[in-house]
C-alpha cells in the first residue's frame, strides 16, 4: 500500500470498517454514520478535491441489500480512493454530499432514481434520466429487462 | 394527446414575476444535442438555468448486466459515439484488468494511435459544431471535411463510420488492411493544414472573441468541485491528464504536452481543444514509428477466439468456441474501475463481476453527464445567446450523457 494511502487509513482509524486495495485502489467500508465525516476528512485533510461517482449495487438476496459505493479522486497525489456502504432497503436513505460538493447534485439523484436510495438534504431529487410518474428502479435486480413503461405510446 | 413534459421545472413557480421562464430544447436548433434547459431571465439576462438531460437514456447499464463481456462492446460504442475507439479501449481494459490480462506490444501501441486519431475527429466535432452554433459556417465546414476523411479512414478499418466496436477483449478485431498507414500520413497532414486555416478564422476574430472571451469563465477550484474533467478542467490552468497523471496503454513512452488555458471560459476550452488536436496529431505520428510488429491478441484460451481452421476440424476448439460464444468469457468475481482520458474528460468504468460470464453490475462514469451538472452555474449571470457558445464549448454528447 502507497504511504499515501497509509496515511488515510491510519489518520481515519476507527471511522471505517475495513480497508484494502483493490487493483490499486485504496477501499474503504464504512457505516453511513460516519460518511460525511470521512468524506470532509478526505476532503480538507487528504485533498480529495474530486468527486468521482457514486453509484449502488444491488444484492437482493443480502442484509443489507444495497451497497453505495462512491469514487473519489485526490488531484495532488492523482489517486483514486473508493468508499462502500451498505443501505438496508427499508430505511434506504444517506447523508447527501453536495455540501462538500457541487457534482454530487447529479449523481445522487441519478442513484435515486435507478435505485430508490434518497439522499436526505439533497433538495432536488427529482428524476434525471428517467420521468417524472416513473414507477419503481429499473436498476434493481427485482425490475425485469423486459418491462416496458414508454412516456409516449409505441405507435401501432 | 396533451403534452407532459418529462419532468417539470420549479422555476415554473418559482421565478420573480417580473422575469421570464423560457424553454430551449430539447430538441432546438441551437443546441446540438437532446438536452432542454428551463431558463429563467431577467431581460436578456439568465437568472436561474435547469438543466435538464435523459432524453436518450436508453437504459445501458440495465442492457450491459443482461450481455455477455464481448456483446457489450457495440453498446459502449453508443456512449461517446464521436469517439467510440476510446469508450471501447475503457470498457476492455476495465474487463482484460479484472482477467488480469496483459497486452501485446502490437495492441498496446494500436489502440493509442487509434485512441489518439478518434480524439481527432471527437475534437473537430465539438469544435466545428459549436462554431456553426455562433454562424461560423466555414469553419464548421473545414472541421467536418477533417471529421469526415477520419471517419471514412476508420470505416476502412473497421467497417463503420461511427460505432466501431473494433476492440475485442485480449486484443482487437483484425489488424490494419494495406496501406492504412499511408493514407493515415495523408490525412495527417491535411488535417494540420485546415487547422491553421481555422486558427486564421477563428483566434483573432472580434466577433469569435466577443461571444467566447470572459464568457462562462470559472475558477479550478470551481471545476473541481462540479466535478469537471479533460479539457474543460484543463481551460482553466490545471494540467490534469491522465495520460500524464495515470498513465496507462503506451502513454508513458509517448513525447507530448498538456495544454491549459488560463481563465477556464469559452476561449480556453475551444484553445484547449485545438491544441490538444495538434499534440493528439504528434502523439499518432510517434505511433506510427514506433508501432511494433507481432499479434495484435493475447495468447490467452479464456479470451481469444480458436483459429476457424480448428473450430472446423477439432471437437475441442468447436467446444471452445461454442463456450466462449455462448458462455461469453468467464471474469473472477470482483470489482475494478478504469479511468481513461477520454475527449471528454475522465471515462470511467465500474465493473463488478460475480464470476459468471455477464457482469454483475457496470457502470459508466460518463464525463458529459457530470459536465451537465455544473453547467448552470456557467450559464447564470450571462446572457441568454452565451447559453449557445457554452453549451457548445462543453461538448455534452447525449449518448454519453444519457447512457
Amino acid at each position: 500500500m502507497s504511504t499515501f494511502y497509509e496515511s488515510i487509513t491510519g489518520g481515519l482509524q476507527g471511522l471505517y470498517e475495513r480497508a484494502w486495495e483493490s487493483h490499486g485502489m485504496l477501499v474503504l467500508d464504512l457505516l453511513p454514520a460516519n460518511l460525511t465525516t470521512v468524506v470532509a476528512r478526505l476532503k480538507d485533510d487528504y485533498g480529495c478535491a474530486l468527486f468521482l461517482d457514486v453509484t449502488a449495487i444491488d444484492y437482493p438476496e443480502r442484509k443489507p441489500r444495497f451497497e453505495v459505493v462512491y469514487h473519489f479522486l485526490c488531484p495532488a497525489q492523482m489517486q483514486r480512493i473508493r468508499l462502500k456502504l451498505g443501505v438496508e432497503e427499508h430505511a434506504a436513505e444517506l447523508p447527501t454530499l453536495t455540501g462538500s460538493y457541487g457534482a454530487a447534485r447529479y449523481m445522487e439523484r441519478e442513484v435515486h432514481d435507478m435505485y430508490g436510495i434518497r439522499f436526505t438534504g439533497n433538495a432536488d431529487l427529482r428524476p434525471i434520466l428517467l420521468y417524472e410518474g416513473f414507477e419503481g428502479h429499473p436498476l434493481r435486480k427485482d425490475y425485469a429487462m423486459e418491462h416496458e413503461q414508454p412516456i409516449v405510446p409505441y405507435r401501432k | 394527446m396533451q403534452y407532459r413534459p418529462p419532468v417539470s421545472s420549479p422555476l415554473q413557480h418559482t421565478a420573480h414575476p417580473d422575469h421570464v421562464v423560457v424553454n430551449i430544447g430539447p430538441s432546438h436548433p441551437a443546441t446540438h444535442g437532446t438536452i432542454q434547459i428551463v431558463a429563467e431571465i431577467d431581460g436578456e439576462t439568465v437568472v436561474h438555468a435547469d438543466v435538464h438531460c435523459g432524453y436518450l437514456h436508453r437504459g445501458f447499464e440495465k442492457e450491459a448486466e443482461h450481455h455477455t463481456y464481448h456483446n457489450i462492446i457495440p453498446y459502449t460504442d453508443r456512449l461517446n459515439y464521436c469517439s467510440a475507439m476510446n469508450n471501447n479501449f475503457a470498457y476492455a481494459e476495465a474487463v482484460e484488468k479484472a482477467l488480469g490480462i496483459e497486452l501485446t506490444p502490437r495492441c498496446i501501441w494500436l489502440r493509442t494511435l487509434l485512441a489518439e486519431y478518434n480524439r481527432i475527429a471527437d475534437h473537430c466535432t465539438c469544435i466545428a459544431a459549436s462554431v456553426m452554433e455562433m454562424g461560423g459556417m466555414t469553419a464548421f465546414l473545414y472541421l467536418m471535411t477533417v471529421r469526415d476523411y477520419i471517419f471514412e479512414h476508420m470505416n476502412h478499418l473497421s467497417g463503420a463510420r461511427l460505432t466501431y466496436s473494433y476492440v475485442r477483449i485480449g486484443g482487437l478485431a483484425r489488424d490494419l488492411p494495406d496501406g492504412w498507414l499511408v493514407r493515415l500520413e495523408e490525412i495527417l497532414t491535411f488535417t494540420e493544414g485546415y487547422l491553421e486555416r481555422i486558427h486564421g478564422m477563428l483566434d483573432r476574430n472580434r466577433i469569435f472573441i466577443g461571444r467566447t472571451r470572459d464568457v462562462a469563465a470559472m475558477t479550478p477550484e470551481h471545476a473541481l468541485n462540479w466535478g469537471y474533467t479533460g479539457p474543460i478542467l484543463r481551460s482553466t490552468g490545471l494540467a490534469m491528464d491522465l495520460r500524464k497523471d495515470n498513465p496507462y496503454l503506451a502513454y508513458p513512452e509517448l513525447d507530448f504536452e498538456v495544454p491549459v488555458g488560463i481563465k477556464g471560459d469559452n476561449y480556453d476550452r475551444y484553445y484547449v481543444r485545438m491544441r490538444e488536436i495538434d499534440e493528439s496529431i504528434a502523439m499518432v505520428r510517434q505511433c506510427i514509428e514506433r508501432l511494433p510488429g507481432g499479434p495484435i491478441n493475447v495468447d490467452d484460451p479464456r479470451v481469444v477466439l480458436p483459429e476457424k481452421e480448428l473450430v472446423y476440424n477439432q471437437i475441442e476448439s468447436l467446444i471452445h468456441h461454442f463456450k466462449l460464444v455462448m458462455d461469453g468469457v468467464q471474469v473472477p468475481a470482483g470489482e475494478v474501475y478504469t479511468a481513461h482520458e477520454a475527449p471528454n474528460g475522465e471515462l470511467g468504468f465500474y465493473l463488478v463481476s460475480d464470476g459468471s460470464g455477464r457482469p454483475y453490475k457496470l457502470h459508466v462514469r460518463a464525463p458529459s453527464f457530470v459536465h451537465m451538472g455544473g453547467m448552470h452555474t456557467l450559464l447564470e449571470g450571462h446572457q441568454v445567446s452565451d447559453i449557445v457558445p457554452t453549451f457548445g464549448s462543453m461538448n455534452m454528447v447525449g449518448g454519453e450523457c444519457d447512457r
